[in-house]
């Protein structure tokens, strides 16, 4: 059995007729031909090295190539494509910036990847009704930027620079939820192409109310849906004001402490904006990678929102509650520079944490509990990663009750992978007996879909694969991703 | 002394727009594309307010020239703490010939008007890169220049401005009144908040013309055209060294 086998089997049971690395089934060349009728002869690719990338994201899942990489430009262009994939009974998987962290874009039963990083910059803000509707290809940067005069912002912060349609498709999240939400609360309307060609608008052709109460939340099935339901082509959006922000950190003499003051600060009402955990091992890593000189304890880095006063109130309860944990003073960063590089610090985690083991890989860990059972969590994590021996760093958006553990280890030394594999499974199943998910953000893509099935249980499952058939009876989007039907 | 600031807010195309060639080659395509404050304009608005907030600035203000579009740059610059505004007017298409040297003109007149002792600037336009603004407003007015600053340093009557040149860092004295052209690492501006950009819409903005001041902002140089560079043309592979040295010498490269 070939090594990418191997690991493979380790993380999910695919049947052996499915490899790593694959030649290019034999699509007909009249297929092949009708697409570039479609979108032009250089936008339709089967050169392998465009097919390796196009079979890779962030995870450590091995490459599945698609057979053909197609990038449209339009809406119209995606539902022509998927006619005919429909046709032929094609596999399609939507491919944004390949940022994934579960192997959403791995094409394991081959097909047409959509590249829609090509697709038409569509930004289209509408400011005083504070949204705004994007095309594929606009990236979360690159829409924060088109903002930036205005007072607006997009918040969901990831970390990557991800497409913010890929971002509705893995229902993505990040360091400022515990204030602004998951994309699962800010997505009003979407554009969808289905698996027949057919164009959906989920809440209705161009319209964008705040709420609306109108039939089925089709918008919202789609969020985190990862690809299986249909192509998402356009997205619109809630934005929010720019904030006057103030940023500051603290230590603490235990995970304990910091956790439970966050439990407290959360209590007092406090609209903290960002509350970040980091453990004593990310802090190390942190140091050591952004040349800073934090002790080396569990941390807390914490973000203010709004004006003077506003904050200052805000500040006076956080001293109160922290003090009382042990924590040192706050300690400010007062000018936008010192902010950006605070942020900056805690962003390049991942940097750091694999700079600490130069050539490993990380696998990244993703639960989320209730709040209340996040010290147990934490505690129950950290022994078994000293008893295994494990190279981990915390980071939490512990707001949230949700913390990734990033592990270093060499993927070559199937050992650690086993045991690796042992500990964020037996994680998973911890966070969901403690009322939680095995996954806050990242998605259940290909490793966790046994984790799902015992997360919604069995009517849960079955319900979900009833919408599947019922959108994609032939099982074409994505397949093999979140479920096997 | 308490320092009055004048800052230069170019409107020019967004930087991340992808910018088209028109097809009579006489410039590119501004129509409905999305314009900006220039960016190292925008560094010099942000050095000019954190003066003001250090309370060594009395008063900001904020000058644009161009067409009526410019009043939505002032608008940002307003919104990040200028005091007030001056929109130089002049209406396209003579606004798209105005140069430097016309706009070094219309700043030593408003700066003799508006008594100020201190003028910001961005080094450079990202449209036309000419870098060349402050420099000859600096001359006009017969004042000394710190040109790519990276940090300043007010020392009573001295600035004292660390500029950014090939070799690393220079650090000079200017006294004051002088010209200070702003490079990238001078500071990270703010982001407007909504509320100051609601306020802005109520801050003043004078208009004038170049006739106003009495200035010919008639160009020296004249574009012959504007292209797009070459496309790039597809390499070939060889099969082996012997063959790429055939190509060599049959293209005369050796």
């Amino acid at each position: 059995m070939s090594f990418a086998l191997r690991i493979c089997n380790i993380y999910r049971k695919i049947p052996s007729s499915i490899q790593g690395y694959r030649q290019a089934r034999l699509l007909s060349n009249d297929v092949i031909q009708q697409f570039q009728n479609i979108v032009g002869q250089d936008k339709v690719s089967t050169a392998e090295i465009t097919r390796q990338h196009h079979g890779q994201d962030e995870s450590l899942f091995p490459c599945a190539m698609p057979d053909v990489v197609v990038s449209p430009f339009s809406t119209e262009e995606v539902s022509s494509i998927a006619k005919i994939c429909f046709q032929h009974k094609l596999p399609m998987i939507p491919y944004g910036t390949g940022t994934g962290l579960e192997g959403g874009i791995s094409a394991i039963k081959g097909g047409v990847c959509l590249d829609l990083t090509q697709m038409q910059p569509t930004i289209d803000a509408n400011l005083s009704d504070f949204d705004v509707t994007i095309g594929p290809s606009v990236t979360r940067i690159a829409l924060n930027n088109y903002l930036h005069d205005t007072g607006l912002w997009f918040p969901i912060d990831p970390g990557a620079d991800a497409s913010l349609c890929g971002m509705v498709a893995t229902s993505a999240s990040g360091t400022t939820a515990v204030r602004y939400g998951t994309m699962r609360e800010n997505v009003i309307n979407l554009e969808v192409v289905l698996a027949d060609g057919s164009i959906l608008h989920t809440a209705g052709k161009g319209l964008h109310p705040k709420k609306t109460s109108a039939g089925y939340n089709l918008t919202n099935l789609f969020v985190g849906s990862e690809g299986t339901l249909g192509i998402i082509t356009k997205a619109t959006l809630r934005l929010y004001a720019i904030p006057e922000k103030m940023s500051a950190i603290c230590s603490f003499p235990s995970t304990e402490d910091a956790v439970k003051s966050v439990e407290e600060i959360l209590l007092y009402n406090v609209p903290i904006a960002r509350i970040e955990f980091l453990d004593e091992y990310a802090v190390n890593a942190c140091n050591k990678y952004s040349n800073l000189d934090h002790p080396i304890q569990p941390m807390l880095f914490l973000e203010f929102y709004g004006s003077k006063a506003e904050i200052e109130s805000q500040v006076n309860i956080v001293e109160e509650v922290i003090s009382g944990r042990n924590s040192t003073a706050l300690k400010w960063a007062t000018t936008t520079e010192e902010h950006n590089k605070l942020w900056k610090a805690r962003h390049d985690l991942l940097y750091a944490a694999r700079a600490l083991k130069p050539g490993s890989k990380t696998k990244i860990t993703d639960v989320a509990v209730p709040i209340s059972k996040l010290t147990e969590i934490l505690t129950k994590a950290k022994e078994e990663i000293e008893k295994d021996n494990i190279l981990c760093c915390t980071v939490g958006h512990v707001g949230d009750g949700n913390f990734h553990c990033l592990i270093m280890h060499d993927p070559s030394d199937l050992k650690e992978v086993e045991t690796i594999h042992k500990f964020s499974t037996n994680l998973a199943r911890h966070a969901q007996d403690l009322g939680g998910t095995c996954t806050g953000e990242h998605g259940i893509g290909l490793g966790k879909m046994q984790l799902l099935e015992r997360e919604v249980g069995d009517i849960g499952i079955s319900v979900m694969k009833s919408i599947k058939r019922a959108l994609d009876p032939h099982n074409l989007m994505n397949p093999g991703k979140i479920f096997d039907l | 002394m308490a320092l009055r600031v004048l800052v230069g807010c170019k409107r020019v195309i967004d930087y991340a727009v992808k910018v088209r060639v028109k097809p009579d080659k006489t410039g590119v395509v501004t129509d409905g594309v999305k314009h900006s404050i220039n960016p190292f304009d925008e560094i010099a608005i942000e050095e000019a307010v954190r003066l003001k907030e250090k309370k060594i600035a009395s008063e900001v203000v904020a000058i644009s020239c161009g067409p009526k579009q410019c009043q939505e740059t002032l608008r940002t610059a307003l919104a990040m703490g200028a005091d007030r505004a001056i929109h130089v007017e002049i209406p396209e298409p003579q606004s798209n010939t105005l140069e430097p040297l016309g706009v070094a003109k219309i700043f030593s007149k408003l700066a003799k008007e508006e008594d100020v002792n201190l003028i910001i600037v961005g080094k450079q336009a990202i449209d036309d890169d000419c870098n060349q603004t402050g420099q000859l407003t600096a001359a006009l007015l017969d004042w000394p220049q710190g040109t790519f600053a990276s940090e300043i340093t007010v020392e009573g009557e001295h600035m004292k401005v660390i500029r950014e040149i090939d070799g690393g860092l220079e650090t000079i004295k200017v006294k004051m009144p002088a010209v200070i052209s702003a490079d990238l690492r001078l500071n990270e501006p703010r982001y407007a908040t909504l509320p100051n950009i609601m306020k802005a819409k109520k801050k003043k903005i004078d208009v004038k013309t170049p006739a106003d001041l009495g200035i010919d902002i008639s160009p020296r140089t004249e574009i012959l055209s504007v292209e797009d560079p070459p496309v790039r043309q597809a390499g070939s592979k060889v099969e082996d060294v012997s063959e790429l040295v055939g190509k060599l010498k049959s293209h005369g490269f050796i």
